[in-house]
């Protein structure tokens, strides 16, 4: 009965994974959503935003070009699952890398934006919140790369064929889950 | 030493030894170079380096580590982490066979009860006269520490003990969907639990099981110890519930639609499904209180924006859940128990499993009743009284399916029906008491007296413990293949409730003479009162030994028990006791509800699809 392992997916271990993929990004959702409770909570108590005169918000320009390159990457990790299901087996491997390195350098540029910003974490409810919120998603995104990284190393084996790639679906779930969560927090957080 | 070097409990230890270093050294370093480093940084990361540790030791990752670097499965490991009939050392290893899982949570259950069965006979023995025997710090960590472990029991006993074992077999699969998620799930806990049992090492924590800020933002690292040993078991149930949700969605036999299945089954889908929507809420909320604490963050402090009132709603966002993730699953063995008892159609069976489901979605809407005299919102508190008192619609039929079936039924007084009796009875005090917890008026004078002390035992003993030993006496013979000894099941039930009843019901009086909560001491005048509940509480724990030489004894050297000694209809009673290790040889087709007694031909309905171990 075991899914990962095993030499052929069936259509059976391929809906029970999916199925499994699907349910714990539901729980994903609601662990954001309470760090987003938190966020519009104390947002909505304090008087002013960022509460405190001397903080100031990031700048937009690069953290919207920031979002263009995760919702790209979405792109291109869809268009791999496409190949792969067309039994593309290199086109798969072009759009995985590409998603690999979209999703690479957008933790680069939020690090570096990290670096850049005015204030930190224990900046009252405003760093708190901030900081919190992108860098568990951050978390979640690193989480995503490394599971690339590792469908990278069984395409590279010629493990990932287009009678198997349950995983690369799953995988694209959750890379998609990540992105729409970097939406809502774009247009909270740094816009709104 | 050939045990070194094969994945075990013991690399699992010595891992979670490296890993604890390996966390935890960097922050030491630090903090020698000047850093500005508390020991609660160093706690944080070492644990987290000791569960990689242990559960890299014990070969609990070496499945997905092999599929990760792409080699090949190996089918004799695999397995072997399966194991095969009559080996013993499945239970002390990493084995995916949800039969091993549910019994190694079962007796981890078990022995978290006694020990904090145990912390609650020190509570009493400073609570028999007034004046004081211990220092408030022991006695808050005591009293915390017995929350929260009964806490742990109440929410895996049932669902991953009799869950795990059970599920499979009712639907008629050979495992659970994901066997290796299911041990993870396991595993995860040990490092946890000892955690949390060894906090007082860590200067105790004085909060009680609900950790309000700011409190527990200013106590010390036992408090941060049980915010760990939180997180982990809410990521251990939250892999798990998607496990079962997954093993009911697609692994049922052939002929089991949704309107067969066992209403147990019925019962863990919502807990798991409340499991899994609740969880990560609690765990979001548990982590902003850690960085409040390790990294300055604001999130519950008022004195830099923050607001210690949304920490408890994060918190009863889940833990009101919980409560029905505690009940749902007892009201679900107590279903299973009656009919096969009274040997009559459960009734009312559809709409029972839609009172669960009401039940799971009305459980989301009533957090906030805990939260009458915190200070939140005013015009929050009519709509949430509304909502916790239609609770007890869904809840009251769930009732009446149990008495409907027990009316005019041939009833069989065997140990396992003794248990539902004492339940319905407790369940009845536990509910209407809830009642004036629920009303806002009630509420405001209850509000942290003994009453809810009384309230909550009665719901969580007398509900989850009570639907936990008649499910346990009822599956008993199946698990072990052995008979449990009737006489001494009779006297465990009798003095059990006896001692139970004698304890707690006295205390809805004591609250309402103001005695509070969570305090060691109280006025003179309500000693009587106190040291009659005292000697009536170590009663329990007496009685408890009972059923421990009961259970130890049967299965040691008990009568052997037939495949179906009470003649039931459901999957699991259909193959041998205990089952063989692939449950069924061949998986079965069914062909009719698991409650058909008298009504369609007597004796099992369900048609194996070939030979079985009958
Ligand atoms: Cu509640």
């Amino acid at each position: 009965m075991a899914t990962l392992g095993h030499a052929v997916d069936t259509a059976a271990e391929r809906r029970m994974l999916l199925l499994g993929v699907r349910l714990f990004i539901l729980s994903e959702v609601m662990l954001f959503g309470a760090f987003f409770t938190a966020y519009f909570v104390l947002r909505a108590q304090a008087p002013a935003w960022p509460p405190l005169p001397d903080l100031e918000r990031p700048e937009l320009p690069l953290v919207g070009f920031n979002t263009l390159l995760l919702l790209s990457s979405s792109v291109t990790m869809q268009w791999a699952v496409t190949r792969i299901g067309r039994g593309d087996a290199a086109g798969f491997k072009r759009g995985l890398l590409a998603t690999l390195m979209l999703g690479t350098v957008f933790l680069a540029i939020q690090g570096y934006e990290f670096a850049s910003n005015g204030f930190g974490i224990s900046d009252g409810v405003f760093g708190s919140t901030f900081y919190t919120l992108t860098s568990f998603h951050g978390a979640h995104v690193l989480g995503g790369l490394l599971l690339m990284g590792v469908l990278a190393n069984r395409a590279r084996l010629g493990l990932v064929t287009r009678e198997h790639h349950t995983a690369v679906e799953g995988v694209s779930y959750y890379w998609h889950f990540v992105d729409v969560v970097w939406v809502v927090l774009f247009l909270t957080v740094y816009v709104l | 030493m050939d045990r070194w070097r094969r994945p075990g409990l013991a690399r699992g230890v010595l891992g979670g030894v490296a890993g604890f270093a390996v966390g935890a050294l960097p922050i030491v370093a630090a903090a020698q170079l000047g850093a500005d480093i508390k020991p609660g940084h160093g706690l944080a990361l070492g644990y987290i380096g000791a569960q990689v540790g242990w559960l890299l030791g014990l070969g609990a990752l070496r499945f997905w580590t092999a599929w990760a670097l792409g080699r090949a499965a190996d089918p004799v490991d695999q397995a072997a982490a399966h194991g095969r009939a009559g080996d013993w050392t499945r239970y002390f290893r990493f084995t995916t066979d949800h039969k091993v899982i549910g019994l190694q949570y079962l007796i981890t259950s078990f022995v978290l009860f006694l020990t904090a069965g145990l912390l609650a006979m020190v509570l009493r023995l400073e609570l028999a006269q007034p004046g004081r025997l211990m220092d408030g710090d022991t006695y808050n960590t005591v009293m915390s520490t017995h929350g929260i472990v009964m806490i742990v029991v109440a929410l895996i006993a049932i669902v991953g003990g009799l869950g795990n074992y059970f599920v499979p077999l009712m639907i008629g699969a050979r495992d659970m969907a994901f066997p290796k998620v299911n041990a993870l799930s396991y595993w995860l806990l040990p490092p946890a639990l000892l955690l949390i049992v060894a906090n007082p090492l860590l200067g105790g924590f004085d909060t009680g099981w609900t950790a309000y800020p700011p409190l527990s933002q200013q106590a010390n690292l036992g408090q941060q110890a049980f915010i760990l040993t939180f997180i982990t078991l809410g990521v251990s149930s939250i892999i798990s519930a998607v496990n079962f949700l997954v093993t009911v969605a697609r692994m049922r036999a052939p002929g089991m639609s949704l309107t067969r299945m066992p209403i147990f089954v019925w019962a863990l889908t919502v807990t798991t499904s409340i499991v899994l929507v609740a969880t990560s809420v609690v765990a979001a909320g548990m982590t902003m209180l850690l960085f409040d604490r390790l990294l300055g963050t604001a999130f519950f402090r008022p004195s830099a924006g923050g607001d210690p009132i949304l920490f408890q709603h994060l918190f009863w966002f889940y833990s009101h859940p919980a409560v029905y993730v505690m009940a749902v699953p007892a009201f679900g063995a107590v279903l299973e128990v009656v009919p096969v008892f009274a040997r009559k159609p459960l009734f009312a069976y559809r709409l029972a499993v839609l009172s669960f489901i009401g039940i799971g979605v009305l459980s989301f809407m009533v957090w906030a009743h805990h939260m009458f005299v915190s200070g939140m919102a005013d015009y929050f508190h009519i709509p949430i009284m509304i909502t916790t008192e239609l609770i007890s619609v869904p809840t009251g039929i769930v009732f009446l399916s149990a008495l409907g079936t027990i009316w005019l039924g041939r009833i069989r007084f065997a140990t396992p029906m003794l248990w539902v009796f004492g339940f319905l009875w407790n369940f009845v005090i536990g509910g209407i008491t809830g009642v004036f917890l629920a009303d806002v008026p009630t509420d405001l004078a209850l509000s942290d007296t003994y009453f809810v002390v009384a309230h909550f035992h009665y719901t969580i003993v007398g509900g989850m413990v009570y639907g936990l030993f008649a499910g346990t006496y009822y599956w008993f013979p199946k698990i072990t293949g052995r008979l449990m000894d009737e006489r001494l099941g009779r006297a465990h039930f009798w003095w059990f409730t006896l001692a139970f009843n004698a304890t707690f019901l006295p205390m809805f009086w004591l609250g309402l003479q103001g005695m509070r909560r969570r305090v060691a001491d109280y006025p003179a005048d309500l000693a009587d009162v106190n040291l009659w509940t005292s000697v009536a509480s170590s009663t329990i724990a007496l009685s408890t030994l009972v059923f421990l030489v009961n259970a130890i004894r049967s299965w040691a050297r008990g009568p052997k028990a037939s495949a179906n000694p009470w003649r039931a209809h459901t999957l699991e009673w259909q193959v041998a006791s205990p089952p063989p290790v692939e449950n069924f040889e061949h998986l079965p087709t069914v062909t009719a509800g698991p409650y058909e007694y008298g009504v369609s031909a007597s004796g099992p309905v369900i048609r194996p699809g070939g030979a079985t171990g009958h």
